[in-house]
C-alpha cells in the first residue's frame, strides 16, 4: 500500500504535486436464482414485492437457510481473484434499523470472510499493468428497496432485492488514479462475468462501488479518507475519485483538514457531497448470526470448483499473444469480454491470426460501438467473417472491396461467397486485364509519368487510377508491381 | 361416557380414543367446557373450539376408517410463541398487535400431522422473558395451585381481582403449565431458554422437558435467544411427556440448528431399568441459602435413584457459579438483535411519529413491556462497539468452559446428572423481581446450564414443600439422549407417586 505511483499520476496543485490514494469496496450482486439465505427469486424487474418469502420479510420465527449456490459462487470468484479461500467462516449479523432492513439486522461476514487475500492485474493502458491487492471478499445480503416518489406522505418498501446475495470485494489501497480506479473496475468486472458469478450489470445494479479516496504527498503517509458511497458506474468513478481529490487537495492547500466521511457523488453537479460523519457512523454490534452453523468445506470442495473454472482474461491474453502471436493491446481488447475472446477465436481457427485480429477489432467493434450493440446482438457471425477473412486471403477480394462486403453482409446477410459471386466482386487478378488499365493511364498522362519518375510516391496516384478504371477489382499488388516496372521506378 | 375425560392422562386418553372408548368430540368437548370455567386463571389468551371441534372430528373420521396417527383425537394447548396457521401469535406482546401468521411452526404442524387437536393458545412471559408469566401483555397467569392457607373463596375473589397473593404458575411457559395442572388440556408446548419449560413445571407439579439443542425446529417460533431456545412439552406425566415429544422431534431442513438424527420411540424408554446407570450429583448445585426442603427433597431423589440400583456418583461442575450471569449477557445479545424486526413497519403494532425514526421509538416504546425493554437494552449495551469483548466474548467463554464441564463428566461415564429444578417452590404474584430484577433471574439457576451447554433437561415432580406446593427435581442428560432421562424420571415418579394435582376451586 505505500507503492507509490509514477510522477505522471500526480495531481498538481498550488502547492506542489499530490498523490491520490484509493481502495474500494465493490459490491456485486452474485448471479444465482434463489437469494442467500431463501428460496425467493432473484430475478431483476418484478412487480413490487413480487419475490419475497417469509424469510426476506422477516416474519416472527423465520429462519435463514444457506444457499450453496451462492457459496460457490464466492469460492469460484475467490479463485478468480488468485485469493486465499477460507474452509471456515462464519455469518455475522450487522444491527441497524432502516425500512427496508425487514431483520433489523444484515447478515454479512465480518470477522471470517470466506475469502481472504488475493490481488487482480489490472490493464490501466495496452501496455502498463499494476498489481491491486485484494483484502477479503465475503457474503452478504442485500436490502430492499425504499421508495419516495409514490405518495405525497408516506414511503413505501420493495422487498424484492432484500435478501439476494452480494459479494463485497475490498480491495487495498492500491489504487493511485482516476484511470486506474475505472481500469480496476473494469477488470474486476471482466473477471466476474467471465467466471459467471456476477452480470456486472451496473444499471440495474449488480455491480456497485464505495470509493475510498484520500491524497497525500507523493510517497508521504496516507492521508485522512473519505467513502463515496453506492457510485453505479465506471466513468462516475473515474469522475468522483477526480472531483474528491481535488476538493480534498484544495481543503489542505488552504490549510484546512479533511474529516473523515462519508460522502455521495452527484453526476449531474460533477461534485461529491457529505452524508454523515464519523461520529453519525452506526455501532453496528456485530457478532455471530446464533441461526447459522459456521460455514466449512474442505480442500476437495474448492479443488472440484476450481477444475470447473473457464480460463480467465490474463491466462486467455498472455496465450492469444502466444498462440496467435498478437500484440498485447490487441490480446487486450479482445479478452475483455469472454463473448468477444471466443469470437475471435472462432473466426481465427485455421485463419491468419492478425487478419482475423483486425476484422474483429476494427471493423466489427468499432461497426458494433457505433449501433449501440453487443457481439451477442452481432448481425454478423462469426462464420461469415471467417468466410470474408477468407475471401481476403485467397486475393479472391481486395481488402477495400471486403469493407464493402462486410456491409452487405451487416444489414443483409447471407453467404459471403455467394455474395462475391453473385455480385461480381471478384478481384481481378488476371494480369492481361490489369496492364491494360495500366498502360491507358499511362498513355493518357504523360505529365504524370514525368512527375512520377522525379518523386516515387506519385505512384499511389496512379494505383488509384487504376482501382478506379477496374471497379476496385484489380489486385492492388499486381497493380503496384505493373506501374513500377512500366514507370521505371 | 366416563365421568371427567380430563382427569385422563395424554396416555389413557390416547388409548380410550384408539380403542373406540371415547370419541374425540367428546375429549375435546370436556376440555373446552373445562377452558371456559377456567378463564379466571387466565392461561389461555385465545380459545379456538371450533378448530379444536373440526379437527376432532376429522380424528374420529381417521380412526372409524382405522386410519389412528400417534396423537389421534388428543386435545393440546399452544403456548403463544408458536405461529399457528391464520390463528393469533403474538408471543404475549403488545407489539405484534393482530397478527395471525400466514404460516405453521415446524413442530405444531407435527403434532397435527400426528392427529393432535388444537385447542387455543396460551399465555407465557412476552417473548419468553420471565420466570413467573407476569410479564405477559396479557396479565398473570394464576397457578391452579392455592397459596398456603388459602380456602377457594379466597382464590376466587383473587382471581376477579388483581390476582396478587395467588402464586405463579412460573414462566415464561407459565400458561402451559397451569393449563396441563388445571386440566385443561392433556398436554402443552413449551419452551425454554434458559429454564422456561422446567422450572413452571417444577412450580406447578408437571413434568417438563427441554430437549437437546436441535432436537425440535425452531422455524416458526418467535426467536428469544436463537442459540439457546428450544422447543419441548409440559403434560402431567414422564410417559405423556415422552408421547409427545415424539411428535415435535425431528430434522427440520429449515432450521440450520437442527439436527438429523433419528428420532426414537421415546415412550419405549419409559419404565426401563435404570441399574448400573451413572447418576451425577453436582457439588456446585448446592448453593448458599437454598432451603433445607429443597436439599431434603435432592436427598430423597438420590436415595430414590439408589433404590432403583443406579450408581451414584459426587461430581463436579466448576463453572456453574458463572453461568447465570454469563447467560444474562447471551440470551439478552441475541434477544436485542431478534427482536429488531418488531419496528412497525410490516406487520404488528405501528405507532406513528413524525419521522421514521420516531415511529420506531413510539412503536417499540409502546409495544414492548418493561421486561422486553430492559433486556434489548442490555444486549445492545454488550453488544455495543468497546464493551463486546468484556462481556459478550467473555460471556460465550464462560460458555465454552461450561459445557466443558458436562463433556468432563459425561467422559467419566456419567449418564445423567441430578439436581433440584428450583431453589424454592412457586412464590406469589407480585411478590418478587420488583425492584430487582435479579431478584426473579435467581430462579433461574439451576437450569440456566442446561441451555448453555445444549443440553437435555426434565423436571419431575418429586415431592411437596412443608406447605403443601410441588417441588421439582431435574435430571440433565448427555446430548441427544433423552431416553435416559425418560427412563430415571420414570423412576422419580414412581417413587414419589402421581402427583396429587388441586381440585378445581377456580
Amino acid at each position: 500500500m505505500n507503492t507509490t505511483a509514477k510522477p505522471s499520476k500526480y495531481l498538481k496543485g498550488a502547492t506542489g504535486d499530490w498523490e491520490i490514494v484509493v481502495g474500494m469496496e465493490i459490491h456485486a450482486q452474485v448471479t444465482s436464482h434463489s437469494k442467500l439465505f431463501s428460496g425467493a427469486s432473484t430475478a431483476f424487474g418484478g412487480e413490487q414485492n413480487s419475490h419475497v418469502s417469509l424469510v426476506d420479510a422477516a416474519m416472527p420465527g423465520m429462519l435463514p437457510v444457506i444457499n450453496e449456490e451462492c457459496v460457490k459462487q464466492a469460492i469460484r470468484t475467490g479463485l478468480g481473484l488468485r485469493a486465499q479461500i477460507n474452509h471456515r467462516s462464519v455469518f455475522d449479523r450487522k444491527n441497524y434499523f432502516y425500512p427496508d432492513l425487514p431483520q433489523g439486522y444484515q447478515i454479512s461476514q465480518f470477522k471470517d470472510p470466506i475469502v481472504g487475500e488475493g490481488e487482480v492485474i489490472v490493464d490501466v493502458t495496452p501496455t502498463e499493468q499494476i498489481i491491486v491487492g485484494i483484502e477479503r471478499l465475503h457474503l452478504e445480503q442485500d436490502a430492499g428497496k425504499s421508495l419516495h416518489d409514490q405518495s405525497p406522505n408516506e414511503s413505501f418498501v420493495d422487498l424484492n432485492r432484500s435478501g439476494v446475495a452480494l459479494m463485497e470485494i475490498v480491495s487495498k489501497p492500491d489504487i493511485r488514479s482516476a484511470e486506474e480506479a475505472r481500469a480496476y473496475v473494469s477488470k474486476l468486472r471482466t473477471i466476474l462475468r467471465y467466471l459467471g458469478t456476477c452480470d456486472g450489470n451496473m444499471e440495474e445494479g449488480s455491480l456497485r462501488a464505495d470509493v475510498n479516496v484520500s491524497v497525500r504527498r507523493p510517497g508521504g503517509p496516507l492521508g485522512t479518507r473519505c467513502e463515496i458511497k453506492n457510485v453505479n458506474s465506471i466513468r462516475f468513478i473515474g469522475q468522483a475519485v477526480e472531483v474528491e481529490a481535488r476538493r480534498q487537495i484544495a481543503i489542505i492547500e488552504d490549510g484546512g483538514k479533511i474529516d473523515q466521511e462519508t460522502r455521495l457523488f452527484d453526476p449531474g453537479k460533477g461534485e461529491t457531497r457529505a452524508m454523515r460523519s464519523k461520529e453519525e457512523a452506526h455501532d453496528y454490534r456485530y457478532f455471530p448470526d446464533p441461526d447459522l452453523l459456521p460455514l466449512e468445506f474442505d480442500q476437495a470442495y474448492v479443488d472440484a470448483l476450481a477444475s470447473g473454472l473457464p480460463e480467465l482474461p490474463d491466462d486467455k491474453r498472455a496465450r492469444f499473444i502466444k498462440e496467435y502471436g498478437l500484440p498485447p493491446y490487441d490480446a487486450g481488447v479482445l479478452v475483455m469480454e469472454r463473448e468477444s475472446a471466443d469470437y475471435f477465436e472462432e473466426v481465427a481457427r485455421g485463419r491468419d491470426a492478425k487478419i482475423s485480429a483486425n476484422w474483429v477489432i476494427n471493423e466489427l467493434f468499432g461497426r458494433l460501438n457505433k449501433e449501440g450493440k453487443t457481439i451477442a446482438t452481432s448481425p454478423v457471425s462469426a462464420k461469415q467473417l471467417g468466410a470474408i477473412v477468407d475471401l481476403i486471403s485467397a486475393n479472391t477480394i481486395s481488402g477495400k472491396i471486403a469493407k464493402d462486403l462486410f456491409e452487405i453482409v451487416w444489414s443483409e446477410g447471407g453467404d459471403p461467397n455467394a455474395i462475391v459471386e453473385q455480385r461480381g466482386m471478384k478481384q481481378v487478378t488476371d494480369t492481361g486485364a490489369i496492364e491494360k488499365a495500366v498502360d491507358e493511364i499511362i498513355a493518357a498522362n504523360p505529365d504524370k509519368v514525368e512527375q512520377a519518375k522525379a518523386k516515387p510516391t506519385m505512384l499511389g496516384w496512379f494505383v488509384g487510377q487504376v482501382m478506379k478504371q477496374t471497379g476496385g477489382k484489380a489486385n492492388p499488388q499486381s497493380v503496384n508491381d505493373l506501374l513500377k516496372q512500366k514507370l521505371g521506378i | 361416557m366416563m365421568s371427567d375425560l380430563t382427569k385422563l392422562s395424554l396416555a389413557e386418553a390416547r388409548d380410550a380414543v384408539a380403542s373406540k372408548k371415547v370419541s374425540s368430540v367428546e375429549l375435546t368437548k370436556a376440555h373446552i367446557d373445562a377452558i371456559e370455567k377456567a378463564r379466571g386463571l387466565n392461561a389461555f389468551i385465545v380459545e379456538t373450539p371450533e378448530k379444536a371441534l373440526d379437527m376432532a372430528k376429522a380424528s374420529d373420521a381417521r380412526i372409524a376408517s382405522g386410519k389412528a396417527c400417534p396423537l389421534e383425537g388428543l386435545p393440546l394447548g399452544i403456548k403463544d410463541l408458536y405461529a399457528t396457521q391464520g390463528v393469533h401469535m403474538q408471543a404475549c406482546s403488545h407489539i405484534l398487535d393482530g397478527f395471525k401468521p400466514p404460516y405453521e411452526s415446524t413442530v405444531t404442524s407435527q403434532l397435527w400431522r400426528d392427529g393432535a387437536v388444537m385447542l387455543g393458545k396460551l399465555n407465557m412471559d412476552e417473548f419468553a422473558m420471565g420466570s413467573s408469566n407476569e410479564t405477559s401483555y396479557y396479565g398473570p397467569v394464576a397457578s391452579p395451585w392455592l397459596p398456603p392457607g388459602w380456602d377457594a373463596d379466597k382464590g376466587r375473589s383473587a382471581l376477579k381481582g388483581d390476582k396478587k397473593g395467588l402464586l405463579v404458575p412460573g414462566g415464561s411457559s407459565g400458561g402451559s403449565s397451569a393449563a396441563v395442572a388445571a386440566h385443561l388440556c392433556l398436554g402443552a408446548t413449551a419452551t425454554d431458554t434458559g429454564g422456561s419449560i422446567r422450572q413452571p413445571a417444577a412450580f406447578t407439579g408437571t413434568v417438563g422437558i427441554k430437549p437437546t439443542y436441535g432436537r425440535c425446529s425452531r422455524w416458526g417460533v418467535a426467536a428469544f435467544a436463537s442459540s439457546l431456545d428450544q422447543a419441548g412439552p409440559i403434560a402431567r406425566n414422564v410417559r405423556d411427556c415422552a408421547i409427545m415429544l415424539r411428535s415435535m422431534a425431528g430434522y427440520d431442513p429449515k432450521d440450520s440448528t437442527s439436527v438429523n438424527a433419528p428420532v426414537p420411540d421415546y415412550e419405549k424408554a419409559v419404565g426401563a431399568s435404570i441399574k448400573g446407570k451413572k447418576i451425577g450429583i453436582p457439588k456446585e448445585y448446592r448453593i448458599d441459602g437454598m432451603p433445607a426442603e429443597i436439599e431434603a427433597l435432592w436427598q430423597q431423589g438420590i436415595e430414590w435413584l439408589r433404590a432403583a440400583g443406579a450408581e451414584i456418583v459426587d461430581i463436579s461442575l466448576p463453572h456453574t457459579k458463572t453461568a447465570l450471569p454469563a447467560y444474562y449477557i447471551v440470551a439478552p445479545a441475541e434477544a436485542s438483535s431478534n427482536l429488531a424486526r418488531y419496528d412497525g413497519v410490516r406487520y404488528g403494532l405501528r405507532v406513528p411519529g413524525k419521522d421514521i425514526s420516531s415511529m420506531y421509538e413510539n412503536t417499540r416504546a409502546e409495544g414492548f413491556g418493561r421486561e422486553v425493554r430492559r433486556r434489548i437494552m442490555i444486549g445492545t449495551y454488550v453488544l455495543s462497539a468497546g464493551y463486546y469483548d468484556a462481556y459478550y466474548v467473555r460471556a460465550q467463554k464462560i460458555r465454552t468452559l461450561i459445557k466443558r464441564d458436562f463433556e468432563l463428566a459425561y467422559q467419566d461415564g456419567i449418564d445423567a446428572i441430578l439436581t433440584p429444578a428450583t431453589p424454592s417452590a412457586a412464590f406469589g404474584i407480585g411478590e418478587k423481581g420488583s425492584g430487582d430484577p435479579v431478584e426473579m433471574y435467581l430462579n433461574d439457576v439451576f437450569t440456566v446450564t442446561v441451555n448453555m451447554a445444549g443440553l437435555p433437561g426434565l423436571a419431575v415432580p418429586g415431592g411437596l414443600s412443608a406447605s403443601g406446593l410441588p417441588l421439582g427435581l431435574q435430571l440433565i442428560g448427555r446430548p441427544f439422549e433423552e431416553e435416559t432421562l425418560f427412563s430415571v424420571a420414570e423412576v422419580i415418579e414412581q417413587a414419589a407417586g402421581r402427583m396429587s394435582l388441586p381440585k378445581a376451586w377456580w
